[in-house]
């Protein structure tokens, strides 16, 4: 339904150097049954920006809406979720895209300004077909160029990302994971986008190739200067690769601010957790996990979703929602006791 | 004393390839080592995807026999369990936690009959108050209740919760070993530290021995009394956990350790961008 990117005219009223503006995005599951309406408030009033050549990660557990959240953004969601309100508009190079403004024609933003790095990357590479035939599905038509051109774009692309042209001939199961995960970093940058979005890229990657595709990325990111949204559950992937970092719980941001701050001063009791809870070789005390389990998205709890699991919870937080306010390291918070936790 | 559990030069060969190809590959090379009975310690296994991590597993919980070598559990053979009731008799020893507690639980089932039958099955508890019973205590050890559990689907529960009831459901046979296959890796960031602190607390509580299967070097670091380092279905480092990670010797380890990214921006990144030119990928088994 929402599904075509929406150009319109550069606006004013938003400044060149964010490439990305969320305002009070709210996208609900809504499903009625028999007259009976249920909500599943998965990304519930969320408003930020994404700079021009940044990585901007996202941090939350397992239905913490983030997936929700990004395939928002993207433009890439399908009933029973809809968008209830606010605004997600792109900045590339002179076009403004409101993606929930109307519907327009314009399909072909996608790909050439905002691609995707999915975490499967055998879901993503058709198994039947070579490697080649990748390329030309997503980026042909894109590029504007001749087959014979395009075919060397593509190889130039590869080469400069490290990667041999041969695997354009290989079939993906003759590929390892890692370089099959490189391969769809390949396939995202070919057109060289503004904007990537990355869900969990790594997480299914061993260590030591892990460690080499989040180089490869940041290398590609920054010279391209794109801006990446980069999700992940893994703390120590956005410590290595995210400028700033947005830390989600139950369909809501918690806190925001540059990863360097939220990792040596975590405002929001649940950022100090996830931090103060990583082990780490060398350092022999005890971590705590947090009691409770993460909320049902049906059913929020009242007040701060974080309530009946933090340890600084008043009774202030059961009936009021905090909102997001600037903090003490520049970034902002949603917390009545913001700053208060201390990094064990 | 007889060890509790004792490997002798154990290798794995699996055959590959079709009718006319066919090889055999080592997915375990002349492993050994050994668990003391009467002095329970967690014991780590620690390797990439294709390291033979996963088949020590296997053959421990006895799915698979070794191709070579020996493999004792209590001083006997795993080739000897043949009967039903020797069987029987060594699962009630030795239990798995798998990795994805999705997975683990058929969906369709409600998750406390595992308990039940795994109640009924190795400790004889008939009546169904005598099940409950035994379902509650184990429970009441992994710190959820029965109340809470009772007449749920896996889908009603988080992972962490899943996995706790598995560890419940593990810990019913009163087992004097558990092997855990990478436990935590589909478990929340938030609930993660409970369920490797929960090993410890069995450990220490039970005096149950734990095998810790994992790729994850910084909570083999935090739970581990000892660890082993696997490469190609080889051991090639060992030791005391705290030593071995904390300087290891061989260079494949020495590689593993400085890719676990630490929880520090700084640091962190530049892991990444020192990395970002180095060749070559995990060739796949």
């Amino acid at each position: 339904m929402h599904d075509v990117l929406a150009l319109r005219p550069r606006q004013a009223a938003v400044p060149p150097k964010d490439v990305l503006t969320v305002e009070s995005l709210r996208a609900y599951y809504i499903n009625e049954h028999f007259g009976v309406r249920r909500e599943v408030r998965a990304v519930d009033d969320i408003s930020l920006t994404v700079r021009r050549n940044e990585v901007y990660g996202i941090a939350g557990e397992s239905s913490s809406g983030k997936s929700s959240l990004i395939k928002t953004l993207a433009g890439a969601i399908q009933p029973p979720m809809r968008v209830v309100g606010g605004r997600v508009v792109f900045e590339f190079g002179g076009e403004t895209v409101d993606v929930y403004g109307r519907p327009d024609r314009l399909k072909s933003a996608r790909w050439r300004h905002l691609s995707y790095i999915m975490q499967g990357s055998m879901n993503v590479l058709n198994p039947v077909r070579r490697v080649k035939h990748a390329f030309h599905d997503f980026a042909f038509r894109h590029m504007g160029l001749g087959p014979a051109a395009f075919r060397q774009r593509v190889e130039g692309h590869l080469e400069r990302l490290g990667l041999s042209p041969d695997v354009l001939e290989a079939f993906p199961h003759q590929l390892s994971g890692g370089m099959r995960q490189r391969v769809t970093i390949a396939l995202a940058t070919v057109c060289e986008p503004e904007f990537i979005i990355a869900d969990e890229p790594t997480t299914a990657l061993d260590v030591l190739v892990q460690q080499e595709v989040l180089g490869l990325l940041k290398d590609v990111q920054a010279r391209m200067q794109a801006s990446v949204i980069f999700v992940t559950h893994d703390m120590s992937v956005h410590a290595a690769i995210s400028d700033r970092l947005a830390i989600m719980y139950a369909g809501r941001l918690a806190e925001e601010g540059t990863t360097q701050a939220l990792f040596s001063r975590p405002q929001h009791p649940y950022t100090a957790h996830l931090i103060g809870s990583l082990p780490r070789i060398g350092d022999v005390r005890v971590r705590k996990g947090l009691p409770g389990k993460p909320p049902a998205l049906s059913d929020p709890p009242s007040g701060c979703r974080f309530h009946p699991r933090c340890p600084l919870a008043i009774e202030r937080c059961t009936r009021e929602v905090p909102l997001m306010l600037p903090s003490a390291t520049g970034g902002r918070v949603a917390c009545f006791r913001a700053g208060e936790i201390a990094l064990t | 004393m007889t060890d509790l559990l004792d490997l002798d030069h154990v290798t794995k060969l699996y055959p590959i390839g079709g009718f006319f190809s066919r090889r055999m590959m080592k997915a375990v090379d002349d492993v050994s080592f050994t668990l003391a009975a009467g002095k329970p310690e967690i014991f780590a296994i620690v390797g990439e995807s294709g390291s033979g991590k996963s088949t020590m597993a296997k053959m421990i919980l006895g799915n698979e026999v070794p191709s070579q070598g020996r493999l004792l559990f209590d001083g006997a053979d795993i080739r000897t369990i043949r009967s039903r009731a020797a069987r029987e008799a060594f699962m009630a020893k030795v239990q798995p936690v798998f990795q994805n507690p999705f997975e683990a639980f058929n969906p369709l089932t409600r998750v406390d009959e595992y308990l039940f039958a795994t109640a009924r099955r190795f400790r004889q508890a008939q009546s169904r108050a005598e099940r409950e019973a035994v379902a509650e205590v184990a429970l009441q050890r992994v710190g959820l209740s029965l109340a809470e559990v009772r007449g749920r689907y896996s889908h009603e529960l988080s992972g962490g919760q899943l996995q706790r009831i598995a560890v419940a459901r593990a810990l019913i046979p009163e087992p004097k070993l558990i092997v855990a296959d990478e436990p935590v890796s589909m478990v929340d960031a938030s609930l993660r530290m409970s369920i490797v602190n929960l090993f410890r607390q069995l450990r220490d509580e039970l005096q149950v021995s734990i095998i810790y299967i994992t790729h994850d070097l910084a909570t083999a670091y935090y739970i581990s009394d000892r660890v082993v380092i696997m490469q190609k279905g080889r051991v090639i480092e060992s030791g005391d956990a705290r030593t071995v990670l904390e300087n290891p010797t061989q260079p494949y380890s020495i590689a593993l350790k400085n890719a676990v990214l630490p929880p520090d921006p700084a640091q962190a990144s530049a892991i990444i961008r020192g990395k970002q030119r180095t060749e070559g990928v995990a060739a796949g088994p």
